[in-house]
């Protein structure tokens, strides 16, 4: 199995996934895929360099074949952005469900594909939902 | 190597940290040096534009690593434009958003103003597609802390929606780059238009694709329909000033889209000359049609001046998307108008919406209230420049771009468009403006005001702004001679390449 078999698959099941996962209604599947896109873009980065293995990524007068670098370094950027894009995502995520009792993403009321809690649980869950609100803040 | 070239990048990005160090608990310290950066960077742009206009174009060679190697910023008379734009625009949102107090609402308002700033500056400046991205990056960080600012529930639910939306933006926007870059071998836009034009037949496919990828991530800033959903919602629900100051957000995507293509896929480019423009010219004529219905089908205040952003997008890209001078050059004038006319719009039903209580800026008639008369003046006078009627600076820009295309292929069907959706937005104007100040003055009752009254100082924003928009149009003369010598600049063969990687 060539090694570019191995980078492309693991592109397009990662892509995959992440566009799967985007497409669900709730913020936790869609951060989750929005790491699984980063992580297919990051590697689909790294091979727009073309796959070599085993050479140096400097250029030199006597050397016969590298490596690109600047690939490498796009790959860097890109990492350190969509890590902090993620734990960005993740902290939204969190106070819109603490502000609007929902982490459905288009802020509807929960649908009922998900069992819904028997009433008397939410009348407990009301009052104690609101100081924690509060100390979130 | 002139060292101005860099100072609208470098000033946001010292004062930003800097307030975050060091002001972060005094207010007052912080609207002074804000609005100091602020009038800083215009004097700035003011003097680039000078420099600009003598036809020269100037690069930076950051680091002094020459170009195709190192990251280059480049000024030719668009970037010139782009930079001025923004600065009469941060202006203006800022002392608006002083005035009203808005940075009082949460933290960091004035470093996250600046960061945008820096990021809108920098995306308008740089030669290297790489250096966008970043860039591009850091006007969305701070557009989210911009957007968010103030909380509440329904922004933080649009927010979520925004933050996501431009998240997968992003991702596209890397596989564009990683397209481009496999095929070519350079990030460098001048050296990527030059390394285009000589590619081999086997690798147009995946030049296209990569291309028209690039250009559907520039759609998607640009709000052109299909990529537009994301737009109503996110100014509809953030905070006045900050749909104001977005309104250059929308005009970043659409600038991108006319440097890349025509530095990119320019006539140099063989086969693949211009091979975004068909697809652009159809969709943006959709968003035209789509924003101005939207237009006429809102039912809040906010609501209408966001589908206005869209259909004005329309009528921007629907002018670029030709790519001759002649259109170059109106779209050009239409840029600056619709900017402004539609942060004035945003700021007008912010006045109105704080002075009708808990109406708001619903469109239904409510009791009248204080200030009616004035406001009413100036709604007219906005809702006349985001029409494009006489004398403000929408009708000679509708006029100029009507023109331009007439000879051009699918020139009719602008020609259609553009004058069918100005009598579509005329009509929802109207229908608006009499609803809030006819219909109001026939109904009885009190209004509670729920939120405190603006300041005067607030509401002369707004004139202000009009005030540009009238200039534009008094000094259609200098304005147009300045566009015409940009759009002649931007297809002379060559010229950006040649500027940008050297005579050799």
């Amino acid at each position: 199995m060539s090694i570019e078999f191995l980078v492309s698959t693991a592109v397009g099941v990662l892509s995959a996934a992440g566009i799967y996962l985007v497409l669900r209604a709730r913020t936790f599947p869609v951060v989750l895929g929005l790491a699984f896109m980063s992580y297919a873009i990051n590697v689909f980065l790294f091979a727009s360099g073309r796959l070599v293995i085993n050479q140096p990524p400097i250029w030199g007068k006597d050397v016969a074949a590298y490596t690109d670098p600047l690939p490498q370094a796009l790959v860097l950027t890109a990492i350190v952005i969509a890590f902090g894009m993620t734990a960005l995502v993740v902290v939204l995520a969190l106070r819109t469900y603490l502000e609007t009792g929902t982490d459905q993403i288009d802020g509807l009321a929960d649908r009922s594909d998900t069992p819904q809690p028997p009433p008397e649980e939410t009348a407990v869950l009301g009052p104690d939902a609101a100081p924690s609100r509060e100390a979130g803040r | 190597m002139s060292h101005w070239l860099i100072a609208p990048v470098l000033l946001p990005a010292l004062l930003a940290p800097l307030m975050l160090l060091f002001l972060r608990k005094r207010l007052m310290e912080s609207r002074v040096v804000s609005l100091a950066g602020c009038l800083s960077l215009l004097a700035l742009a003011g003097l680039l534009m000078v420099q600009a206009d003598t036809g020269i174009i100037q690069t930076y060679a950051l680091g002094d690593w020459r170009a195709p190697f190192g990251i280059i910023l480049a000024l030719d008379r668009l970037s010139a434009l782009m930079l001025m734009v923004t600065a009469i625009l941060a202006l203006a949102v800022m002392i608006y958003a002083v005035a009203t107090g808005l940075d009082r609402k949460g933290w960091h308002f004035h470093p996250l103003f600046q960061f945008q700033l820096l990021g809108l500056n920098g995306a308008f400046l740089t030669g290297d597609l790489f250096n966008l991205f970043v860039f591009f990056e850091v006007l969305l960080i701070a557009s989210y802390g911009l957007m968010l600012h103030g909380g509440g529930a329904a922004r933080l639910k649009a927010g979520v929606q925004y933050v996501v939306v431009n998240l997968v933006g992003s991702t596209l926007f890397l596989v564009a780059v990683g397209l481009l870059y496999g095929a070519t071998g350079t990030l460098n836009m001048a050296h990527m238009g030059q390394r285009v034009a000589e590619a081999p037949a086997g690798d147009h496919g995946l030049i296209l694709a990569g291309g028209l990828l690039m250009i559907a991530v520039f759609a998607l800033k640009a709000a052109v329909v299909p990529l537009h959903f994301w737009l109503p919602r996110t100014y509809g629900s953030t905070s006045a000033p900050v749909a104001a100051l977005f309104a250059i957000m929308t005009k970043v995507g659409a600038y991108c889209i006319l440097r890349f293509t025509t530095v990119v896929f320019g006539d140099g480019a063989g086969e693949l000359a211009w091979a975004p423009a068909p697809y652009l010219l159809p969709a943006a004529l959709a968003t035209m049609l789509l924003g101005f219905i939207g237009v006429l089908g809102a039912r809040h205040l906010r609501q209408l001046a966001a589908f206005s952003v869209i259909g004005s997008m329309g009528t921007l890209v629907s002018a670029i998307a030709v790519f001759t001078p002649a259109s170059t050059a109106a779209a050009l004038y239409y840029l600056p108008h619709s900017t402004f006319a539609a942060a004035a719009l945003f700021l007008v039903t912010d006045q109105i919406a704080r002075r009708r209580g808990d109406f708001g800026d619903a469109l239904s008639p409510s009791p009248v209230f204080a200030g009616a008369g004035p406001l009413s003046g100036l709604f007219f006078l906005t809702a006349i420049a985001v029409v494009g009627l006489p004398p403000l600076s929408g009708f000679p820009g509708k006029l100029l771009i009507l023109d331009a295309v007439r000879d051009a292929p699918g020139g009719w069907w602008i020609w259609g468009f553009i004058l069918g959706t100005t009598v579509i937005s005329l009509l929802a104007f109207a229908r608006a403006g009499s609803v809030l100040f006819w219909k109001s003055a026939a109904t009885t009752g009190e209004i509670k005001a729920a939120t405190p009254v603006a300041p005067v100082a607030s509401a002369l924003v707004v004139a202000g702004l009009l005030a540009v928009l009238a200039a534009l149009t008094l000094a259609g003369g200098p304005v147009s001679a300045y566009l015409n010598a940009t759009g002649e600049q931007i297809f002379e063969a060559g010229a950006y390449g040649g500027a940008v990687l050297g005579p050799g």
